[in-house]
């Protein structure tokens, strides 16, 4: 087989060093990968309280303070408390839910562009949600709802219909192009017929937007990823083990369909609640695996794609609520013009690594 | 699938199920297969004409025959179809070649991620409104996104690996859309005239657009038809082809040439169709392995076939208007493709 694979290559390891030697080198390895999240999650932090205080309408830190203590400044409590504070909350949580999911299903396809956006759940997020819009005039939480549904049926069927005594990676990235194409074409179809303003709102939507952000939403949200995030570390240590190859999981002691069956389960529960939260907002979940391997020296980790996630959402967020005065675009017209530059910058001075990839 | 560096890869000669006169044989078929497919798209349509009719069309041309002008006018169409099909496809089975990832098609070189671009900007800042005026647009930003999606793959030590190529053509896709939205959001009027192009569609193209893009698909064609037994030693993994005598970077750049030239005249001519592409290559391995001197000859003869006929049916399911041909390739061809995939065991790449 030949799909190029993205995972971590036999990592260059002298064999004439003495044992001692190699476990320092490893400590010296865990100790920087900690380094670098550590300096991730700094930027994540910094990026939250930028989209809180700053922008449009600017807020000092005590006032921040003070109003989170229940002092009611006129104006800015409501800003803050009903508009800014829901809104950076969604993004950081979707953020880290797209960039996880993306990475699960690379690392466990073992292909860089098998995230969810290309291989079909979020087009059956997309499909089910426009034709929501367009067909039954659907807006706000039956819009979310739709997404959610779509999302998850189109990802059970695709792993039903692969299934066949085990799902064979090939197949199930296969199946997920053909189910991609058939709700893409539905999605298209759909704007094509519908009158000008209603396209607008499903076009709008497909985009991705943090706009209608409010603490319902939020609360929804965080409860998913209460119950989603733990099992996601936990499912962690068996997705290094299936990265290694079916034969070697399985020689490691995995039980390697039931593995992937929880990992698939909880990517795709991962992408489908950040897609009802605020839309398939673009390329997060396909641009934070390889940008979190290529950050941590070509070694996957579904905490720095999380951090990496969340990263690009507040940014991104922040340039769309304040690039054009007045009108705040969605925030998935920026997800992908600043997360490719970035990973397009990765890859073209990746040269140290000798693969590149 | 299982480990790269795990398993050893099975050579191309693995998955042969059939001898060469088989294949000659298939070919044949195909071809025959193609050829009724143009028939049918002189025929078939809001106005039917029947099959004498269209035969007495071709061959003594009546200008005053009403049925006559109705087949007349079939014929841009049905060779637009002809090569846009066969464009694709090749390109498409190329590039999955040349990535080595299934996953691979025109979409993924940033290509028509390129030519959406390019065309959005060319409706919102020109104003631009007909096929015929998007064709250059089209073909400037498709061939744009492919020097810099090649260009950034081939920065580093080791030039344009397959994971790098694959992943800088759909991060530069994922930028490019991005900016695509940003216009299609902000301006209504660019949307109306966008959503109809972005299906794509192969009505109302005329000659002029046939002989501008003619000579590109030619030398596209050409250039990807000769590459198989290149391909077939990039299959095995750049290491062992190197081994194998082949210059490498060069062999990948050549085909990436030729792609480029054909995925450029086919969103040019008919807009971005993403399905025919990604799967007509997978559908020709299941018919005669994994070899690509067979792979390419069979996706230039299968393309059409899917595209024309998705845009025969197309033409007459939702009388009085038409579907258009990118969206009925997929509602056609995504089922038989997950049922092939689910039925038989895939000739990996």
């Amino acid at each position: 087989m030949s799909v190029p694979v993205d995972t971590a290559p036999a990592r260059r390891r002298p064999a004439d060093r003495p044992a001692a030697g190699l476990a320092a080198s490893r400590a010296r390895r865990r100790r920087s990968t900690g380094t670098r999240l550590a300096a991730v999650a700094g930027v994540v932090v910094v990026l939250f309280a930028v989209n809180v205080l700053l922008g449009t309408y600017t807020v000092t830190v005590p006032d921040f303070f003070r109003i989170l203590a229940g002092a009611d400044i006129p104006g800015a409590g409501f800003i803050v408390l009903e508009n800014k504070l829901p809104r950076a909350v969604i993004g950081l949580l979707i953020g880290i839910a797209f960039g996880i999911a993306g990475a699960v299903f690379q690392t466990l396809l073992q292909n860089p562009l098998a995230s969810p956006d290309i291989i079909g759940i979020s087009y059956g997020a997309s499909a089910a949600a426009v034709t929501a819009i367009v067909l039954f005039g659907a807006a706000g939480v039956a819009v979310s709802f739709s997404a959610l549904v779509g999302g998850m049926v189109v990802a059970a069927a695709i792993y039903l219909i692969s299934r066949r005594g085990g799902v064979a990676g090939y197949r199930l990235i296969l199946v997920g192009i053909g189910f991609a194409a058939l709700m893409h074409a539905l999605v298209s179809f759909l704007i094509t017929r519908t009158d000008l303003r209603t396209a607008s709102a499903a076009v709008l939507w497909l985009n991705g937007s943090l706009n209608s952000s409010t603490w319902d939403r939020a609360t929804v949200l965080a409860a998913s990823l209460a119950v989603l995030l733990p099992a996601a570390a936990v499912l962690a240590r068996s997705l290094q083990g299936l990265a290694l190859g079916d034969d070697a999981a399985a020689g490691l002691g995995l039980r390697v369909e039931a593995a992937r069956l929880g990992l698939m389960i909880t990517g795709v529960a991962l992408a489908a609640v950040a897609t009802a939260a605020a839309g398939p907002v673009a390329a997060v979940a396909f641009l934070s695996g390889p940008i979190a391997r290529r950050l941590l020296g070509n070694r996957p980790s579904l905490a720095m794609a999380a951090l990496v996630g969340a990263v690009i959402v507040l940014g991104a967020d922040f340039v769309a609520a304040n690039l054009v005065p007045g009108t705040s675009l969605p925030v998935g017209v920026v997800t992908g013009a600043l997360g490719a530059p970035f990973l397009l910058w990765l890859l073209a001075t990746a040269n140290r690594s000798g693969r590149g990839g | 699938m299982a480990v790269q560096a795990s398993l050893p890869r099975q050579a191309p000669a693995a998955f042969h199920r059939s001898t060469r006169g088989q294949t000659l044989g298939k070919l044949l078929l195909t071809t025959l297969i193609l050829g009724l497919a143009c028939l049918a798209s002189l025929t078939i349509g809001a106005r039917p004409v029947s099959i004498p009719t269209m035969l007495e069309a071709v061959t003594a041309f009546d200008a005053a025959n009403g049925d006559h002008a109705v087949v007349l006018s079939r014929v841009p169409r049905t060779v637009v179809g002809l090569l846009v099909g066969a464009a694709l496809a090749t390109a498409g089975a190329a590039l999955q070649g040349i990535a080595r990832n299934p996953l691979a098609d025109p979409g993924i070189l940033g290509i028509n991620a390129g030519a959406s671009l390019a065309v959005v900007v060319g409706i919102y800042l020109f104003g631009l409104s007909s096929a015929s005026s998007y064709l250059w647009f089209a073909f400037a930003g498709a061939g744009a996104a492919a020097v810099a999606v090649y260009a950034v793959a081939s920065l580093g030590r080791d030039g344009a690996t397959p994971v790098k190529l694959a992943l800088a053509g759909a991060a530069l896709a994922a930028g490019l859309g991005s900016l695509t939205s940003a216009v299609l959001v902000s301006s209504q009027e660019t949307l109306d005239a966008f959503r109809f192009w972005q299906v794509g569609t192969l009505a109302g193209r005329g000659w002029d657009v046939i002989g501008a893009v003619a000579p590109f698909l030619a030398v596209g064609l050409v250039l990807t038809l000769v590459t198989g037994r290149v391909l077939n030693s990039l299959a095995l993994g750049d290491d062992v082809a190197r081994g194998l005598g082949q210059n490498v970077p060069l062999a990948r750049a050549v085909t990436a040439v030729g792609v480029v030239l054909l995925c450029g005249s086919a969103v040019a001519a008919a807009g971005p169709i993403a399905f025919v592409g990604l799967v007509i290559p997978h559908l020709v391995r299941l018919l005669v392995g994994s070899d690509y001197r067979w792979i390419l000859p069979f996706s230039a003869l299968l393309g059409p076939v899917l595209l024309l006929g998705a845009d025969i049916v197309g033409r007459v399911v939702l009388p009085p208007s038409e579907v258009q041909v990118g969206i009925m390739t997929a509602v056609l061809g995504a089922p038989v493709f997950i049922w092939l995939v689910r039925r038989r065991r895939m000739a990996e790449l």
